[in-house]
C-alpha cells in the first residue's frame, strides 16, 4: 500500500455517514464525491442498484448503500452525496447521507467485523476501526458492488 | 542496430504475404497450371525471403528459399503441381506462420523446419530436371538485366517509352549513382530508404541492380537508379545524402539516345516465360509502379503506399471523442431551441453538418471489408473437408462489404463455428449425397451484404438440414422444455432451440441429427455485438444461418419514447413503423394481446409492464402509441405512452455490474445530461 510508506501501518479513509453511523472507505478507492444528481432507474436490476448516472459522459451504476446494508431509508437532504469508487476497473457511485472528513487510522486498531456485528451485513464490512471514542465501520467494497455475483433479470 | 524499427513492418508484411500465399495456393490447387497464380506465390515467398534475410531470421529465409526452388520449377514447367506438392507447400506456409508468430511473440520455441526442407529438396530432385535446385532461382530472376547494364543504365522498350512520354510532360530523367559506405550493416534497408527518398521527389522507373537484388543485398556498395522528376539534380543529391551511411551520390541527366531502344534483347527473350512481368511487379512493390501495365498487384501496393497504419486504440478514442461531441451538439441544440437565438441556431446548424460529416468519416475509417475475416475460410474449409472426406465447394460472396473494425475482430469465431457445423454436420458424405440424388460435391455459401443499416452475413449449406423433431426430443430429454411445450412448437421454432444455452455439448449433439456445437456461444457473441442470428432449415435441403449485424456499434439513430416519467430509446434499425390505436383494437389470443395490422397478427408488449415502470395508471387512454418492431423474422408492437422523437444517440456501456440485464442493451446520455436506457428489442419477447 502506498500510503503505508509514510507512516507504518496507517491508512487513510474517507469518512461518511449513513443514518447515525460513521463509515469509512479507503481513500485509494475513492475517485470523487458528487452532489446527488439525476439517477435513471434500471429495470430488472438488483434492488440495491438505485440506477445509473452520468459522470461527465460516462454512464455508471449507483448503489443505494443503505439498502445494500439493510438500513432504513431516509429522504435525501442537502448533505446527501454520491461517492464514486473504483474497485478493480469497476466504477460505481454510492449514495451516502453525508461525507464528513478524511482521516488516518492505524491498521492495528481495526478489528474484524465478526467480532462486533453478526448477520448478513457483516459480509459487506471489512472491519471496525477505533478512533479515539469513535467507531468507524470499514466497508468491504468488493462485496458491496457484488463482485462475483450474477446480476439476474427478475 | 535498430532492427526493431523495421520489426512492425516486417511482421505485418509477412502476415500479408502469408495470407496471399494461402489463398494463391488454394487457387493453384484448383488450377495447377495457372502461371499467374504461380508468379504471385513466387513473389510472395520471395518477398518474405528477402525481408527475413534482411532482418536476420535465417530459418524463415532458409525455408522460403527451398520453397522458391520448388516454385520456380513449377513455374518453369519442369515440375507439375500435384496434390502432394501443394500439401507440402501448405505445410510450409503453416510453418512460416508459426515462425513469424514466434518472432512476433519473441518466443524462443524452436520450430523444426528440417523435415520440410528435406522434402522440398526431394521434390526438387525427384524430377530429373537440370536444376540442382538452389542457385538457379536467384540467378535466373536476377541476372538478366544486370548483365546488360553496367556502365550507363540502359532502358528497355517500355521504360524507354515511359521516359519519352514523361519528357513531353516536362519531367526530367536522371540517373542517380549511389554508393554506400563500406561496411554498411543494413545495405538493403539503406537502399530502400534511398528509394523512398527518390520516390518522394519523383518516379523511380528502374534500378540496377533490380530492387529485389537490392533487397537481398546482392550488390557491392553501389547501385544506380533512374528517376523521373521535376526537381533538379542538386535536390536529388541532397535528398539521397540525407540517408545515413550513403557515401557518395552522383546525379547525371540521363541521355536518352536512341541506341538504348536498340538493346531490348534481354527483356524480349524472356517475355514468353512471363518473367519480366514478375520482376517488374516485384520491383514496383518497393518502388512506385510506373509501368502502364499496372495490374492488380501493383495497384494494391500503390494503395498501401498511400495509407497509414493506425493503432485501433487511437481510432477508438477518436470515436469516443466524436461521441462526446455529438452529445454536446445535441445539448447545444436544445439550448438554442429554448432561447431562440437565431444566430446561435444557425451556428448550431453548421456545427451539426460538420459533426455529422466528421462522424461519417470516423465511422468510415473504422470500416474494414469482411473479406479480412472471410479470406481465412477457404483454407479452413479445404482442410476440414479433407479431414472429413467430404467434397465441399465454398462460395464466398460480398467480401467487400464493410463492417466496423470491432465487429470484424469479433465475428471470426462465430463464423468458424457456423462453417464447421455446416461442414461437419450439414453436408453429407459424397456417397450419401449421391444416393439422395444430390451433387456429390456439397456447397457451402458464405454471403455478406448490406441491408439498410445492417450487414447480413449468411452461412448456407445444401446438406441434410436440421431435424426439428430430433431437436425437440433432445430439448425435452434435457429438461429444457416440457413435452407439452415441445408439441406446440412449430418446426421453425423448434430449430431455434439449438441456440438455447446448455442445449448442446459436442458429445450429445452428434447423437442427434447434428448441429448445435456451441450455438448458444454463437448467439451470445452476436448479440453482444448488437446483432441477431436466426436459422432456417429444410430437411435434405440444407440450412441457412442468418446473422444480422449493425453497421456500427457506437452511434445510432433511435426513437425516444416516454413510459410514464421514464425515457427509453428504441434503435431505429429495429423499428418498422409507429401507429396509433385505440384500446378496442387490442384483441387477445390465449391471453396474449395482439393487434391486426394490415392483415397480420402482431403480438403486443406493454413496455410499462415489461420494465416494471412505477406507473400512474394511465392505461385507459383514448389513444395508444404502438411502435412496431421486428426481432429476427418476428414482429411485435410495443405500447408506449408518448413518442418524443428521433435522435442520434451514442451508445454507452453500463459497465460490468449491470451487464447481465436483459431487455436493456445499454444507455445513452441525452441532450440535457440525463441518462436514458436503450431497449434491447430482441430480448423483449421473453
Amino acid at each position: 500500500m502506498s500510503e503505508a510508506t509514510y507512516s507504518g501501518n496507517d491508512i487513510q479513509l474517507v469518512v461518511f455517514k449513513l443514518g447515525r453511523e460513521e463509515y469509512g472507505v479507503s481513500i485509494l478507492q475513492v475517485q470523487e464525491i458528487k452532489r446527488i444528481t439525476e439517477i435513471t432507474r434500471v429495470p430488472h436490476s438488483p434492488d440495491y442498484i438505485k440506477g445509473v448516472m452520468n459522470l461527465r459522459g460516462s454512464v455508471l451504476p449507483v448503489i443505494d448503500l443503505k439498502k445494500r446494508l439493510s438500513l432504513p431509508p431516509e429522504e435525501y437532504t442537502e448533505d446527501t452525496r454520491i461517492i464514486i469508487i473504483k474497485v478493480e476497473e469497476i466504477v460505481v457511485g454510492m449514495i451516502v447521507d453525508a461525507v464528513s472528513e478524511v482521516t488516518t487510522i492505524d491498521q492495528n486498531s481495526i478489528e474484524p467485523p465478526q467480532a462486533v456485528v453478526g448477520g448478513i451485513a457483516a459480509d459487506y464490512l471489512s472491519g471496525v476501526g477505533k478512533l479515539e471514542n469513535r467507531l468507524l465501520i470499514l466497508l468491504n467494497t468488493d462485496a458491496i458492488i457484488g463482485m462475483g455475483q450474477e446480476v439476474k433479470a427478475s | 542496430m535498430d532492427i526493431n524499427q523495421y520489426m512492425g513492418m516486417f511482421l505485418e508484411e509477412s502476415r500479408e504475404h502469408l495470407q496471399t500465399l494461402n489463398s494463391c495456393l488454394l487457387d493453384l490447387e484448383n488450377d495447377p497450371g495457372n502461371l499467374t497464380v504461380l508468379d504471385e506465390i513466387f513473389r510472395s515467398a520471395h518477398t518474405i525471403k528477402g525481408m527475413s534475410a534482411t532482418m536476420g531470421f535465417t530459418t524463415i529465409a532458409e525455408l522460403t528459399h527451398e520453397m522458391e526452388n520448388v516454385l520456380d520449377m513449377l513455374r518453369k514447367g519442369t515440375l507439375a503441381a500435384n496434390d502432394d506438392i501443394t500439401d507440402i507447400l501448405f505445410k510450409c506456409v503453416d510453418t512460416l506462420e508459426q515462425l513469424v508468430e514466434s518472432v512476433s511473440s519473441n518466443s524462443d520455441a524452436t520450430i523444426e523446419i528440417q523435415p520440410l526442407i528435406s522434402r522440398l529438396i526431394a521434390i526438387a530432385k525427384g524430377e530429373p530436371v537440370s536444376g540442382t535446385g538452389e542457385p538457379s532461382v536467384r540467378q535466373a530472376t536476377g541476372t538478366k538485366e544486370e548483365a546488360v547494364l553496367h556502365e550507363g543504365v540502359k532502358l528497355d522498350d517500355t521504360e524507354y517509352n515511359v521516359v519519352k512520354s514523361a519528357r513531353k510532360q516536362g519531367l526530367e530523367c536522371y540517373e542517380v549513382h549511389v554508393s554506400l559506405r563500406v561496411g554498411c550493416l543494413l545495405k538493403s534497408a539503406r537502399s530502400y530508404m534511398v528509394m523512398n527518398a527518390l520516390e518522394e521527389l519523383g518516379e523511380v522507373i528502374k534500378s540496377v541492380p533490380a530492387v529485389e537484388e537490392l533487397e537481398k543485398e546482392n550488390f557491392d556498395n553501389s547501385f544506380q537508379v533512374v528517376v523521373l522528376t521535376t526537381v533538379d539534380a542538386e535536390k536529388i543529391e541532397t535528398a539521397v545524402l540525407n540517408v545515413s551511411e550513403v557515401e557518395k551520390v552522383e546525379v547525371f541527366p540521363s541521355v536518352l539516345a536512341d541506341e538504348s531502344a536498340a538493346a531490348p534483347t534481354p527483356p524480349q527473350a524472356e517475355t514468353q516465360t512471363d518473367k519480366p512481368v514478375a520482376v517488374k511487379k516485384e520491383s514496383s512493390a518497393v518502388s512506385k509502379p510506373e509501368k502502364p501495365n499496372t495490374n492488380e498487384h501493383t495497384e494494391k501496393k500503390l494503395k498501401g503506399g498511400q495509407s497509414v497504419r493506425v493503432d485501433i486504440d487511437k481510432l477508438d478514442s477518436l470515436l469516443n471523442l466524436v461521441g462526446e461531441l455529438v452529445i454536446n451538439k445535441t445539448r447545444l441544440e436544445q439550448i438554442g431551441l429554448t432561447h431562440r437565438l437565431s444566430e446561435l441556431v444557425e451556428t448550431i446548424e453548421q456545427m451539426d453538418r460538420v459533426t455529422t460529416d466528421l462522424q461519417t468519416v470516423v465511422m468510415k475509417v473504422r470500416m474494414v471489408p469482411v473479406g479480412q475475416v472471410f479470406n481465412r475460410f477457404p483454407r479452413m474449409v479445404r482442410d476440414l473437408s479433407r479431414e472429413l472426406n467430404k467434397e465441399i465447394n465454398l462460395i464466398i460472396q460480398g467480401e467487400e462489404t464493410e463492417l466496423d473494425r470491432t465487429v470484424i475482430d469479433e465475428i471470426g469465431d462465430p463464423l468458424v463455428h457456423l462453417l464447421r457445423n455446416s461442414i461437419d454436420h450439414g453436408i453429407e458424405h459424397p456417397a450419401e449425397r449421391q444416393a439422395k440424388g444430390k451433387n456429390p460435391v456439397g456447397e457451402v455459401r458464405l454471403i455478406a451484404r448490406h441491408e439498410g443499416n445492417n450487414v447480413i452475413i449468411m452461412v448456407e449449406d445444401d446438406g441434410k438440414g436440421i431435424n426439428a423433431d430430433a431437436i425437440k426430443q433432445k430439448a425435452v430429454d434435457k429438461g429444457m422444455i416440457t413435452q407439452a411445450e415441445a408439441d406446440k412448437l412449430e418446426p421453425a421454432e423448434a430449430v431455434r432451440l439449438v441456440f438455447l444455452p446448455g442445449f448442446s455439448t459436442a458429445e450429445t449433439i452428434t447423437d442427434v441429427s447434428g448441429r448445435g456445437v456451441g450455438m448458444d456461444a454463437v448467439k451470445t457473441k452476436i448479440e453482444s455485438l448488437g446483432g441477431m442470428v436466426d436459422v432456417e432449415t429444410k430437411i435434405n435441403g440444407g440450412s441457412k444461418f442468418k446473422i444480422r449485424l449493425p453497421l456500427t456499434l457506437a452511434i445510432i439513430q433511435a426513437l425516444l419514447v416516454n413510459v410514464s416519467e421514464e425515457i427509453y430509446a428504441i434503435p431505429l434499425g429495429t423499428i418498422d413503423s409507429t401507429i396509433n390505436i385505440t384500446p378496442q383494437d387490442i384483441k387477445t389470443i390465449q391471453n396474449q394481446e395482439v393487434i391486426l395490422l394490415r392483415g397480420q397478427i402482431i403480438p403486443i408488449v406493454r413496455l410499462a409492464n415489461v420494465l416494471n415502470v412505477p406507473t400512474a395508471n394511465t392505461q385507459n387512454d383514448e389513444e395508444l402509441f404502438v411502435v412496431i418492431v421486428h426481432m429476427g423474422e418476428n414482429r411485435a408492437g410495443i405500447i408506449v405512452d408518448t413518442l418524443i422523437g428521433q435522435q442520434e444517440i451514442v451508445i454507452k456501456s453500463m459497465g460490468k455490474l449491470l451487464a447481465g440485464i436483459k431487455v436493456i442493451a445499454g444507455a445513452t446520455i441525452l441532450g440535457n445530461g440525463q441518462v436514458a436506457l436503450i431497449l434491447d428489442v430482441g430480448a423483449l419477447k421473453q
